[in-house]
């Protein structure tokens, strides 16, 4: 194993066993995500068909908000005690922190969503009419697009004043396309419809923002 | 130099105001929509002209990542702060005309949709550019930029697929146009975009000035620490 | 102390940082040689800390030049450099143990006992479970000094190591930093402490309103300028 990769796969562990001592991040994402699953609740009142044409907005929707929760948690945590500047004055590599980071918000937001999806399936009465890999193939490419630029845009945020409004403020407009795709596909594939074009795009999302984001972390994270 | 920008400032007036001619009583009335249809010499060229300063914002930020010359940081901060100018006209302009004609004041299609997520986007490059402290602030822009300008193709398919309830685009779109309508729509054009260039190169200068204006104060704190400005 | 010909290891010419507006550094000029301590004292503002994390290549100098080592670009040296800041730069969750285990793999250090070593050096127990944010302000910060010197460094920045540590272990800190001064480190110790210094520091650098108002041997504060260096 090369010695970059080693790096990324400390600090991801390392990342892991602070949430798993703390469970900061999970639990106030779960917290909020059940809270809007439930405000949503009251706002429509959804009989099986309807529920169908507007869950895949109301599930992204849910997901993003306790993504953000999340994203800025995971990056406070290396703000306390200035840690990440003794990240920054060791030789390891800007880029491993950043994918390091990006794979702790992969998992985080993923295990959210496992935790969620029953209960809004039950909420909501849904059932799919097209193929379920599918919807788990949207999900995990529009969960990436969604942790690549916010873990990019939070620490971007760090270098803010009040870095907690920036982040939505930096990803939400970025993440239109992207949220527009996983909404789309997501309630394509829940009404038994083809949801190609979408998943090819998201795909193409993904790869572009990954690319740029790894360009220009070490620049941001630097920048001082 | 110094006069080129009073001369610049008097041909955009002529070309305004003949423009502003053209638009109202040169150009043919449209039989169907009548007068309405005028707006439409404002609407387009406010479009093309803000979607050049988003490009020129874009290419002035990567000639800053990579050179790192402060007059490429303010190129493209003053490009954005225009480019938004532009685009709002745009969103305006836009539902004034929608509501005679389609009967409503705005509607999710393709046009219209993309132009606000383009406008979203760039207010929040001058929310960035607002609220980031220190002196990293274009390199942080810059960075923003780059990524928001390579969103809006992403921007532009997804909506595409999304819906499309526009009229055809006035160019290479197919239809047949009146070639005096066509005239008054390039004149237009033409306006709009000297003035934008006017505005910008005055806010380049204001920026410029105004930081020059901060370089001094430093230096002035670097020199009597006792008096440094806060 | 045997006075042969000294090595430069830190160059620093003419920098300036300036924060917006406010310049922390007015201009620094100065020379350290190899295997020296130096102690860096001023009133709060005078841009200690800024100057050390300079060093430390967490600013960027906004003019001006920094060569650690034959090198200025820090990233190429910073296997030699050990940080300690005024903040633990320890995660609160993690015993020491686990913090540096985790921060010798950044450095690639892969020796088992390399960590439990460090953490005896500076008299703490390597085998402690408890977090360090459970720790007392004493043990975090000998716990964190611990961390800047992990990968043994040639140079060796500390921002403040003494504040709030009883004077006991404060005094077994300089005895300990003494001798690794006496093994070839160079030490940088930003500090309002200076008299705990005293008969230790090879040379006292005295810093007012973001400049180097002198350097004495003794600690004996220069008469205040009020702006010229030197």
């Amino acid at each position: 194993m090369s010695a970059p990769t080693g790096i990324t796969r400390v600090t991801l562990l390392k990342d892991l066993r602070l949430e798993w001592r703390s469970k900061d991040a999970i639990n106030s994402m779960l917290f909020f995500s059940l809270l809007v699953v439930v405000v949503f609740s009251f706002s429509f009142d959804p009989s099986a068909e309807e529920s169908r044409q507007i869950a895949g907005g109301l599930i992204w929707v849910a997901f993003l908000f306790a993504a953000v929760v999340a994203l800025n948690q995971t990056w406070a945590r290396e703000i306390r005690n200035q840690v990440l500047d003794a990240y920054r004055v060791s030789p390891a590599p800007a880029n491993s922190l950043f994918i390091a980071k990006t794979l702790g918000n992969f998992i985080f937001v993923t295990v959210l969503e496992a935790l969620m999806t029953p209960l809004f399936i039950v909420f909501y009465r849904l059932r799919a009419l097209g193929p379920v890999w599918q919807l788990l193939l949207v999900a995990s490419l529009g969960t990436w697009a969604l942790v690549v630029n916010g873990t990019f845009f939070a620490a971007m945020s760090l270098r803010t004043r009040s870095r907690e409004i920036m982040l939505p403020l930096l990803l939400f407009p970025i993440s239109i396309p992207a949220i527009l795709a996983m909404v789309q596909s997501t309630t394509a594939i829940l009404n038994g419809e083809g949801a190609h074009f979408w998943i090819v795009l998201l795909a193409t999302y993904d790869v572009v923002f990954t690319t740029m984001c790894l360009l220009l972390f070490e620049t941001v994270l630097n920048a001082e | 130099m110094k006069k080129a920008f009073p001369i610049l400032g008097v041909l955009t007036a002529i070309l305004l105001s003949y423009a502003l001619y053209m638009a109202l009583i040169g150009a043919p009335t449209e039989q169907t929509m009548g007068d309405v249809q005028r707006i439409f010499y404002y609407h387009v060229p406010s479009a093309w002209t803000a979607f050049i300063l988003f490009f020129v914002n874009f290419g002035a930020s990567v000639v800053y990542l990579i050179k790192r010359k402060p007059a490429a940081d303010i190129v493209a901060l003053v490009s954005a702060e225009v480019g938004v100018v532009f685009c709002t006209v745009v969103l305006i302009t836009g539902p004034i005309w929608a509501r005679p004609v389609w009967g409503i004041w705005w509607t999710w299609d393709m046009r219209l949709t993309s132009t606000l997520v383009l406008w979203l986007i760039y207010v929040s490059y001058l929310f960035l550019r607002r609220f980031s402290s220190g002196g990293q602030t274009p390199t942080l822009a810059a960075a923003l930029a780059v990524l928001g300008a390579l969103c809006v193709p992403f921007v532009y398919f997804s909506i595409w697929f999304f819906r499309t309830q526009h009229p055809q685009p006035v160019m290479g779109g197919g239809g047949s146009i009146d070639p005096r309508m066509l005239h008054a729509l390039l004149i237009n054009w033409l306006a709009f975009s000297c003035f934008a260039f006017l505005v910008c190169w005055s806010r380049y200068r204001l920026e410029k000035l105004q930081r020059d204006v901060d370089q001094a104060h430093a230096l002035e704190s670097l020199l009597d620490p006792h008096r440094s400005v806060p | 102390m045997t006075e042969t010909a000294p090595v430069i290891v830190i160059t620093v010419s003419n920098l300036i940082k300036q924060f917006g507006r406010f310049a922390a550094l007015r201009g620094v000029t100065a020379e350290f040689s190899s295997g020296k301590l130096y102690a860096i004292l001023g009133d709060n503002g005078a841009g200690k800390t800024t100057l050390l994390r300079t060093l430390a290549g967490l600013n960027q100098p906004s003019s001006g030049e920094v060569v650690v080592l034959g090198a200025s670009k820090f990233h190429d040296i910073c296997q030699q450099v050990g940080y300690m800041a005024h903040p633990s730069l320890l995660y609160d969750e993690m015993s020491g143990m686990e913090n540096l285990q985790y921060f010798a793999r950044l450095y690639g250090i892969t020796s088992g006992t390399r960590c439990a070593e460090v953490i005896r050096s500076v008299g703490l127990d390597p085998d402690l479970v408890r977090p360090v944010g459970y720790y007392s302000q004493g043990m975090w910060q000998r716990m964190s000094l611990a961390r800047a010197l992990l990968n043994d460094p040639k140079i060796l920045l500390l921002d403040e190591p003494f504040s709030n540590v009883d004077l006991h272990s404060a005094t077994e800190m300089v005895r300990l930093l003494a001798r690794t001064r006496d093994r070839g480190t160079t030490i940088f110790i930003v500090t309002h402490q200076a008299s705990l210094l005293d008969g230790a520091a090879d040379e006292f650098v005295w810093m007012e309103y973001g400049k180097i108002i002198g350097r004495t041997r003794e600690l004996k504060r220069p008469e205040s300028t009020g702006g010229n260096s030197k």
